[in-house]
Order: C-alpha cells, then structure tokens, then sequence
C-alpha cells in the first residue's frame, strides 16, 4: 500500500492505530522522491538521514505506548526562506548558498514540538520575488500536473511537493500571493493567515509588512492542523497579534447557511481565462446550492492595488536586501576596498528579478520620487484596505479566483516581468489589507490543470474561511486527486 | 523616457550594484515601463489619506528589559565569509 498520497490527518489516525510506523511512511514518501523528484525538482536541500532517525524516534515512543501530536512522525516539507538550524537556507539565492542558520525560526521551533518528520527545504523564486519559482538561482521547479509548466511561486517547490506525493504537508511564505497561487496551480490547499497571525521571526524578510507563513497541505482538514501549530503571538515578532489561537479544527463543520458570499466585479476582468472564470463561478454556485447568499461587491481601488503592491514590496524589499554586503553572512565577492567588495558581492551574486526589484524600490525611495511614489502607495494602500473594510460590513467572506489562468508553460512570462506581476491582480490586494486568504482546489482546465477559488476573510478570520473550505471540500473530490506524473503514480 | 542613464547609474550606486552598460538600457526601459505602468495611482485622490505601514493597528510594542541568552559568538560568526579573532574580517576602510 502506497502512503505518500494521503492527508496528514489520515496518516496520523493510521500512526495511533498501529496499522504503519512512521518509518515506513517516511520510506514510502523517499521512494516517491526517488520516483519522481528528478522531474519536478521540489527540493534544494533533502535531509534524508535526518528524517529517517526523526521516523525512528517517532515509532519507539508509539511503541512504548506514548501518545503522539498531530504532525508526530508525518513528514514534511518546509520553504528555504525559514530557518532551520544547523539545515541550510539558501532563499534559492546565490548569496546565501552555503548558510547555515545558528536558530531556528519561531514556526520551526513551534513545528519541532510536534517531532515530525522534516524532509528537507524546498525550491522558491529567490528570496520569493516572484510567481513562477523560475527565478530560483539554482533550478526551475516544475508543475506535478504538467512538468512543462511552472508550479506558480513563490512557494513552489513546497506546492509541488506536496501536490507530487513528495511531502505530505509543507509550508510556504506570502507576499503577494506566494502561497495561494502555486496552491492554485498545483491544485493543494494554500492559507495565508491574517498578518501577525503567525510569527516572522526568523522568516528571511522580502517585504516585512506583507509577509505572512502559512501551510500548503493535501486538504482543509490538515490546513486547519497546521495553523493551530503555528499561530500564536512571538514576542520576537512585535508585530505579531497577540488575539488568542482558538482551535481551528473546531471550525471544520460542514454548514454554510446564511453564510454571506461576496462576489467582487472588479476580479473577474477581462483578459481573465474563461474556463477560471466558469470554474470559480460554479463553486460558488456550489455554495449558493448549499445554502449560501451569494451577492456582488465591489473594491473600487482594486486596478490601484498591483501598482501600490509592486512600489511597496521592492521599497521594503530595497531595505531588508541591504544586509547582504558579504560581511557577516552569505558569500563574499572581492574587491580593493569594502565598497567595491559588496557591491562586487551583490553584482554577481543576486539574481535579475531580485536586482530589478531592488533598483525599482531604491528609485521609489530615493529624494524626489518619494513622495510620488512610495508615500503615494503607502496612501493609496489605505484605500484598498477600506476598500475591504466596507464591503466585510455586508458580507462574511469574499470569493473570487485566486489567478487569473492555470499553470502555465515555463519561459512563458519570463521576458515580461510587468505581465508577471498583473498575474498577481487577485492576489496582492489581501496581503495589503493584512487579511487571511485560502485557495483550494476547485476543478480543472481542459488541459487537466488545477483551478484554485480563493476565499477572503476579515482579519482573525481564519474560522470562517475554514469552515466555507471545508463545506465546499466535502461536496466534491478535486481535492483527493493527484498528479498522473507520466504513469508514475502508484 | 522618465529614466535617464543618470538616474539609473545613481540608483545603483544607491543600490551597491553595478548595472553592465550593456544592461542599461534594458534596465532603463523595465524601470520606464514600470513606472509608467504604476502612474495610475496619480489618478487616486489621496488629499485627505492617511499612509499605511502596517495593515493592522500595531503600536509601540513593549517588553520588559532583561537579560536573555542570545547567540554566542562563535554561533553568530559562523557564517562570516572572513573572520579573524572573533571578528568580522572586511577589506581595508581607511588609507594607511
């Protein structure tokens, strides 16, 4: 019996039962990377050895009649922007290729408490500036369903992975879609959390005030498992909420009646891929059928949110690369003098999406563009954000397409990068409003790609979002299919 | 054009990067293009709006100041690219 394909939360009823060890399940998800990982490319870093004496661990306290947490003995996966001490970070960038972090993340820590089985770092876009993971500095990662296609990024080696059987969970980042949009693109379920939901601390800052941590996993059941593990306020992190962790898994009840469905015009655009379209609208449909009320809104400041989203992020983005000077940590480029050394350090070691982003944020910072740029953006961030706040004042949840078309092919974008970020449209506008959003798998194209449908909440409201995915989720299967991977699956 | 090789060759500089001269001018069109494509937030009336830094309500957060443990030294230096005498080591500063 083949192991890798199922949720967590099965897997971990299998554990208690006694009807498999946890090394055999790990043995079972290294026999699936052995089948499978030379097509998709997930990882940067595997851990095998670790995971294995991890598993070994695990069974020996099953034997001796110890209770196990949830995620004990189930492996997984974690994006290489989070630290893991004493496991390589490399942020898919050249800069940092052989760092090692002397710490642990927050979330790692919080993780590590539960004794799951860590399989190693996964593949991104460099320090996540991106949605294709084509802009790692090592390797392209590549899309379980179609390998001629992108994952979606930035967290796409942790959605491949998990969509490919070849970790069970994983956890991602998102900026401006990072987890959502693989998660739609690999047809897993993807939560960014509201920010401050979840601690920062010893996440590789891109861009501070609109990075959040958050789970990719098989479905709603295990997303909500994982964001009780890693919830909670981190005084390392003074901007992380302080609002107590209900428990999540209460939230998984299937009832949407009377709930609140708010429709906005302005994300189903033009240029928008019909069968997105006509996906999406079905789920709802779905839901209205369920017993939801169904209604349209409208975010006036939406078409501002991509231009306020893409000078906010490489501003923030600008400052926190700063650090990379080749002085305390990461690689060193030489020179004749300290100035020449890190500007030769940056020059050849950060990729061009990273260096175009960091010229974009300098020049919206710089004197004279200032005020006509960031100050502008940080204003016009405001009104998306209200923007949010009047329409949550009728509605429960929000519910449009979490990207505009399916996965697609690898090289495609790559030239435009201005095409690259409207790909963002549905995305970015939740991270500038702070507030949690959920993509799960809706259906597919018919090329036999995933199609992902996005729910947004108000902020702290994760229970809703749950509760609306869980509902949707038990009304259909998309979510218990997996990736065919050219015959290879078991 | 709004970007000029000036404004470019001064924001890399600010930027510690060296732009390949024959980078420029693909740089110089990415960056014109991009603002001209982010000039429709000109349109927004923001007289009366307030900036945003963070999304959520978050105001001078305190904590008690106390001694914790925190890395020792060896920990923190042991990602240097040089070091010397429990030092990060960096090419010379100042002339002799």
């Amino acid at each position: 019996m083949r192991l890798y394909n199922k949720p967590a939360h099965v897997l971990h009823d299998m554990l208690v039962s006694g009807e498999i060890t946890s090394v055999q399940l790990t043995q079972d998800v290294l026999a699936r990377i052995d089948e499978v990982e030379g097509d998709v490319r997930a990882y940067l870093t595997l851990t095998r050895d670790e995971a294995l004496a991890q598993a070994k661990a695990v069974d020996a306290k099953i034997a001796a009649g110890e209770p196990i947490s949830f995620l004990e003995g189930i492996p997984g996966a974690i994006k290489d922007n989070i630290c893991t001490k004493g496991v390589k970070t490399t942020c898919a960038s050249k800069i940092l290729e052989h760092f090692v972090p002397p710490y642990d993340a927050t979330v790692m820590t919080k993780i590590n408490k539960e004794n799951p089985v860590i399989l190693g770092k996964t593949n991104m876009d460099e320090f996540a500036m991106g949605g294709s993971t084509e802009n790692s500095g090592f390797f392209p990662t590549h899309n379980p369903w179609n390998t001629e296609c992108v994952p979606g990024g930035s967290s796409g080696g942790s959605a491949a992975a998990v969509a490919a059987g070849t970790a069970i969970w994983a956890i991602g980042s998102d900026t401006g879609g990072s987890i959502r949009q693989p998660a739609s693109f690999c047809g897993v379920v993807g939560m960014k959390p509201t920010y401050g939901r979840v601690s920062r601390y010893g996440l590789v800052a891109y861009a501070s005030s609109l990075d959040q941590i958050g789970p990719l996993t098989r479905d709603v059941t295990d997303c909500a498992h994982l964001l009780n593990i890693i919830s909670g306020h981190d005084e390392m992190d003074s901007t992380s909420s302080d609002v107590p962790v209900p428990d999540y898994t209460k939230s998984l009840v299937s009832d949407v009646k009377g709930l609140k469905i708010g429709l906005p015009r302005e994300y189903f655009v033009k240029g928008m891929d019909p069968e997105v379209e006509k996906t999406v609208r079905a789920a709802i449909d779905q839901f209205r059928s369920m017993g939801a009320e169904v209604v349209d809104i409208s975010l006036p400041h939406t078409d501002y949110a991509i231009s306020t989203y893409y000078l906010i992020a490489p501003a923030e983005a600008a400052t926190n690369l700063e650090r990379y000077d080749g002085v305390s940590y990461g690689e060193r480029v030489d020179g004749e003098d300290l100035v020449e050394m890190m500007t030769n350090t940056r020059s050849e070691l950060f990729g061009e999406e990273v260096k175009r982003r960091i010229i974009i944020g300098n020049y919206a910072l710089s004197a004279g563009y200032y005020d006509a740029y960031y100050l502008k953006a940080m204003k016009v961030r405001t009104l998306v954000q209200q923007d949010f706040t009047v329409a949550f004042r009728d509605v429960d949840v929000i519910m449009a397409p979490t990207a505009p078309t399916p996965a697609y092919k690898i090289g495609a974008m790559i030239d435009d990068p201005l095409q690259m970020y409207l790909q963002d449209a549905c995305t970015v506008p939740v991270n500038l409003a702070g507030l949690p959003g959920i993509s799960i798998p809706c259906g597919f194209s018919s090329q036999n790609m995933p199609i992902g449908l996005q729910i947004i909440g108000k902020p702290l409201g994760e229970e809703t979002l749950l509760r609306a995915a869980y509902t949707y989720e038990q009304s259909q299967n998309f979510h218990q299919q997996m990736a065919n991977l050219g015959g290879k699956e078991a | 054009m709004k970007v000029t090789k000036d404004d470019l060759d001064n924001v890399a500089v600010l930027s510690r990067l060296t732009i390949p001269s024959e980078e420029a001018p693909q740089y110089i069109e990415q960056l014109d293009k991009f603002l001209t494509y982010v000039d429709n937030l000109a349109q927004v009336d923001t007289e009366e709006v307030r900036p945003t830094t963070y999304a959520l309500p978050i105001q001078n957060v305190f904590r008690d100041d106390v001694v914790k443990p925190s890395l020792d030294r060896e920990a923190a230096l042991s990602n240097a690219p040089l070091k010397e005498d429990g030092y990060f080591k960096v090419p010379k500063v100042l002339e002799d």
